[in-house]
């Protein structure tokens, strides 16, 4: 028998806010336990939590980008359960009027495009995190208690890991364009749930699923949707059901193990949040937003394409992050020649960001310094092969390409003089190739050209120097 | 519709609360005798009623987001029954 | 007269002419505090030091200029439910026996402002779960009337600190008659404000759509003093109410010719004391002569809200109260096995039992299958219990009903019967469910000579009809002047 898997994903995403969403307490990342703290997010007696208009915004922002409905009326909601990470007791949430309501988004796998639907968008309150570094305990930091997210919740419309990190990706990039949450994984500001079980190929009815909860990074998506994957499928063909349950991640040991079956799920007792009143959202508000909404990855690809007659795969690649897009769009303004600029992002760059594990919102190179470098390409003041030599030192001096062709020498020879008399001297000490030449052989060109670029170290025009070469091996041949 | 002694338990479990035998007896009654009484409720057809959450017909009530001062460490944990390295302590927590 | 007998505003008099200094008037409350506290057991905590250093700073203020706000240099309790930053806040719980909170309730801020004189926090229910202030972890506060018997609850302590004269006023808080109750048994006058008009921040949560923190006075022209410094907008709390500042003493001495109040037989039924019945009907009659008109109006669904009131308010407290795990502040259990122990013991032993009792029926009551048919249905019939006030108030500008349906009860007699303990909010928590506001007087005296209270109530943020038409009752009759019988004791 055939399965296919199917594969929902709830995604939680920290919004960027400066304060967390019920306190004036930071959201600030990495800083010592238990100092972004207040008698609020500390859950103490007879506080009060009040609404950050920016956690609003944030989400309403987010819904328009991903497609989704904003709900005219929406309310917060608490969800019981005790874990120490959690100082009411109960997270405020939003249980069934959630702010934003059925979105859909494309994503493309090895050339084919999907819709993957967005159930909904809710608001709520981050949980503080637990630290297992004292001997005999547990540690717990409130710094993260009250940092807003939403959380974003898929229809089971993906079948494969590859769907699963295409969706992931795509709605992180249409965050991160958006501006509601810098989606950084490696600090958690961006984290999956995946909800996955197995049919039968061309079954309509979903089977049993399992969520396995908190993946941080693509990486262990993948490998966790190809873990549970299998692991259900040998469960099926063994003729045992699967138990609809939570499991946890490990991505230390790529498995995966059952942390509560659904006869132990919680009985969260959802109610109304009495002390938070409810969020009504106007037409003109939704309007506004919209109106200020930065152009989405998708209206930027095709524009890309029109504009610029990039090709496709340019075109997608440079937007598929906004920092990326929005260098790529400086440095056209300073230098028209798209497709140059293309080139060099796609394919010189990428390989420098990787050898010094940098990413493009930390490197020293800006738009203008790589159009520098293209200019001197274009005029022929330095040659290709040395264009990619001042580019590695752009990388790690953050120098002008000008200055580091200076000091380094690399302006090309385009003198006669000087070149004629270097190419007297190859010539004559290659009568072979002269010969070879002579007998009706062009090949013999190409060498006495790289014996010219060795002895210039490559500052001769390659053209200059052909020009001459063959005006002196017609002297010679006579 | 009173109270079993297995539904005192199971409600106990959630509000993490413990109770002797004589207790969960003592609670089925009290508490099922609270219920019973609240019966009443259920003479009344609601299906056409909206439930009243908020007596106050407000909404959209925000801050603005700004930062404020946070307490120092010391006084978050100033009244911790427990704690270690500036957080606050528990027993080992198995995930 | 000793000068701890009398009122706010006579006080407020005395200051203004210079006859007598803050510090002297502190001296003579801590005077009697330590005359008959021994006897109440009004207060948890009494700080009399610094009562008399806060005494001598406004002295000291009040040397230098003319004028004097109402509340300044006036000593004052507070109930233990609001947060005082630096004193202990204990909700007279073992669970928060060793609380100090590091911020100030809103209306403790604002008193701080008017320079008023905080002498200590008050007995109540622990968490404010009661009808008598007998489930106080630390003590039972006796009613000065008869110390047999109880003072009511929860605000307990609230009510006899200012019956017995060891506070000039205090501030309770109402979730379901917990001023109103008290000050009905006490003789004295309690008001619950519009729900939203006075800020909740730094008040302990028990129910939070229900919870509204009021004013104790002798009198009523205290009350309104009291109410135009406790009422305002804060931003800390997103139910409080944007309103323009209103001044509760104006118009107050206006009287009650033509006003419409309301009688409603719902209010009259059965387990009516008939001599509260009695004292309601002369009170009926008092209005008549002032020239009220009596209006009869009905309820349709007054009878549901008992039930209501203690499913909603039993679900919002097993919520609220789910924090005190033991982790931040508070109790913790000595012994405890892991971590799901440690919450299991330090909660079955820190809560007492009418909370514990609380924290199951309104867990209960949210679990999964019994939502819709007890929460979600209390909702639901609240909606409906707000529209039947609402056409009640189209007809009256006032309903005028019992406070409780007895006087005073004695200490010990209904601990055992959580469902007939209940019963004696049967006339007060309708109004929680309302969100509306009432004021409890003193109208009369039962044959025991324990006092019995009256209920006016009026439609949202009528606050002043109430405490006009409460004026006018008052000073017609002698009322005001029945003081409990221990100060003749001591």
């Amino acid at each position: 028998m055939e399965y296919e898997i199917v594969i929902g994903m709830e995604i939680h995403v920290e919004l960027g806010t400066k304060s967390k969403i019920f306190c004036s307490c930071p959201t600030e990342f990495g800083a010592e336990e238990n100092t972004h703290t207040c008698p609020v997010c500390l859950g103490m007696p007879g506080v009060l939590p009040v609404l950050n208009e920016k956690v609003v915004e944030y989400a309403t922002r987010a819904g328009l980008a991903l497609g989704c409905e904003i709900a005219h009326y929406s309310k917060m909601d608490r969800k019981n359960y005790f874990y120490p990470d959690l100082p009411k007791a109960y997270q405020t949430s939003q249980f069934d009027l959630p702010i934003c309501n059925g979105g859909v988004i494309e994503i493309e796998v090895d050339g084919i495009k999907k819709d993957v639907g967005i159930t909904r968008i809710h608001i709520e309150e981050d949980a503080g995190k637990l630290l297992h570094e004292s001997v005999d305990g547990t540690l717990v930091d409130v710094n993260r208690c009250g940092v807003p997210l939403i959380e974003i919740v898929s229809e089971p419309d993906m079948s494969s890991a590859e769907e699963a990190r295409a969706f992931g990706e795509k709605v992180r990039n249409i965050l991160e364009y958006t501006g509601v949450s810098d989606c950084k994984m490696q600090e958690g500001s961006m984290r999956f749930d995946v909800n996955l079980s197995m049919r039968e190929k061309g079954a309509t009815v979903l089977g049993t699923r399992t969520e396995m909860k908190n993946l941080n990074s693509f990486r262990a998506l993948i490998r966790a949707v190809h873990y549970e994957s299998k692991r259900q499928i040998i469960e099926l063909k063994k003729g045992h059901v699967i138990t609809q349950e939570t499991r946890k991640w490990d991505d230390t040991k790529g498995t995966s193990s059952s942390l509560r079956s659904k006869e132990e799920a919680h009985d969260y007792r959802y109610f109304p949040e009495p002390d938070l009143v409810p969020i009504v959202i106007e037409a003109d508000y939704i309007a506004k937003i919209k109106a200020a909404l930065p152009e989405l990855p998708e209206a930027k690809k095709q524009r890309y394409m029109d504009e610029y007659k990039l090709p496709e795969y340019d075109a997608g690649v440079l937007t598929a992050t906004g920092i990326l897009a929005n260098f790529f769009e400086e440095a056209v303004g300073l230098y028209n020649e798209p497709k140059q600029i293309s080139n060099w992002l796609m394919v010189e760059i990428p390989p420098l960001l990787k050898e010094k594990e940098l990413c493009m919102e930390n490197i020293s190179i800006t738009p203008l310094m790589l159009t520098e470098l293209l200019k001197l390409v274009k005029d022929d003041t330095i040659s290709g092969t040395s264009g990619k030599e001042v580019l590695k030192e752009m990388f790690s001096t953050g120098k002008n390409p000008g200055d580091i062709v200076k000091d380094k020498g690399l302006a090309q020879m385009s003198d006669t003089t000087e070149l004629e008399a270097i190419i007297e001297k190859i010539v004559a000490a290659n009568p072979k190739s002269v010969e070879d030449i002579g007998a009706g052989s062009d090949k013999a060109y190409g060498f006495l050209t790289g014996q010219v670029m060795k002895a210039t170290k490559g500052q001769a025009n390659p053209q200059v120097a052909n020009e001459i070469i063959r005006a002196v091996v017609a002297k010679h041949l006579g | 519709m009173s109270l079993t002694r297995e539904d005192v338990t199971y409600v106990a479990n959630l509000a993490r609360l413990e109770f002797s035998d004589d207790e969960v007896t003592a609670l089925a009654d009290q508490l099922g005798a609270v219920l019973d009484y609240a019966q009443t409720l259920s003479e009344l057809d609601t299906s056409q009623v909206k439930a009243t959450e908020h007596v106050l017909a407000m909404k959209n009530v925000f801050r603005e987001d700004v930062v404020k001062p946070c307490l120092t460490n010391e006084e978050a944990l100033a009244n911790a029954p427990e704690s270690e390295a500036g957080c606050f302590k528990v027993p080992r927590v198995m995930e | 007269m000793e000068l701890s007998q009398k009122t706010i505003h006579e006080i407020n008099e005395l200051l203004k002419k210079k006859e007598v200094t803050v510090t002297e008037v502190t001296q003579s409350v801590i005077n009697r505090i330590d005359a008959v506290e021994g006897s109440t057991d009004a207060y948890l905590r009494v700080q009399p030091e610094q009562a008399l250093a806060m005494a001598k700073i406004v002295d000291d203020k009040l040397k230098a200029r003319k004028k004097i706000s109402p509340l300044e240099g006036i000593p004052y309790g507070l109930k233990d439910n609001l947060c005082t930053k630096g004193i202990l806040t204990t909700c007279a719980s073992k669970m928060l026996y060793n609380f100090v909170p590091p911020y100030n309730a809103h209306v403790y801020n604002l008193l701080i402002e008017e320079g008023g004189i905080l002498l200590g926090k008050t007995n109540m229910d622990e968490f404010a779960m009661g009808s008598s202030t007998e489930n106080s972890a630390y003590k039972v506060t006796k009613n000065p009337w008869d110390l047999n018997k109880v003072p009511g609850g929860s605000s307990g302590g609230s009510a006899v600190a200012v019956a017995s004269d060891t506070a000039y006023y205090s501030l309770g808080s109402d979730t379901g008659g917990s001023i109103r109750q008290p000050a009905s048994f006490c003789g004295v006058v309690g008001m619950k404000p519009t729900y939203g008009l006075v800020s909740r921040y730094g008040l302990v949560a028990f129910a939070s759509s229900l919870d509204q923190i009021g004013p104790f006075t002798k009198d009523v022209e205290d009350c309104a003093l009291v109410l135009n410094a406790i009422v305002g907008h804060d931003e800390k709390d997103s139910t409080s109410l944007k309103l323009e500042k209103k001044d509760y003493t104006k118009n107050l001495k206006q009287g009650v010719k033509g006003l419409r109040i309301g009688v409603a037989q719902a209010f009259f039924g059965e387990g009516l004391q008939p001599e509260v019945r009695k004292s309601l009907e002369d009170a009926i009659a008092v209005y008549k002569i002032l020239g009220a008109e009596i209006v009869d109006v009905s309820f349709q669904y007054l009878d549901y809200a008992l039930s209501a009131y203690y499913l909603i308010s039993s679900a919002e407290a097993s919520s609220n109260l789910a924090r005190y795990d033991g982790i931040r502040y508070g109790f913790r259990a000595e012994e405890y096995d892991g971590l799901v122990d440690l919450y299991r013991k330090t909660r079955s032993q820190g809560f007492g039992e009418e909370v514990k009792r609380r924290i199951m029926l309104g867990t209960h009551a949210l679990s999964s299958g019994y939502y819709d048919a007890y929460y979600k249905k209390a909702m639901q019939v609240r909606t409906l219990i707000k529209e039947d006030f609402d056409q009640v108030f189209k007809s009256c500008d006032v309903l005028l009903t019992p406070t409780s349906p007895t006087t005073a009860f004695g200490i010990g007699e209904k601990t055992n019967n959580p469902l007939e303990m209940y019963l004696t909010d049967i006339y007060t928590v309708p109004v929680n469910i309302a969100g509306i506001p009432g004021i409890s007087i003193p109208c009369g005296l039962d044959q025991a000579g324990m006092p019995i209270g009256m209920q006016l109530l009026g439609p949202a943020l009528s606050e002043k009809a109430l405490l006009k038409a409460a004026w006018a009752f008052e000073n017609e009759t002698n009322i005001k002047n029945l003081k409990a019988p221990l100060g003749k004791e001591v």
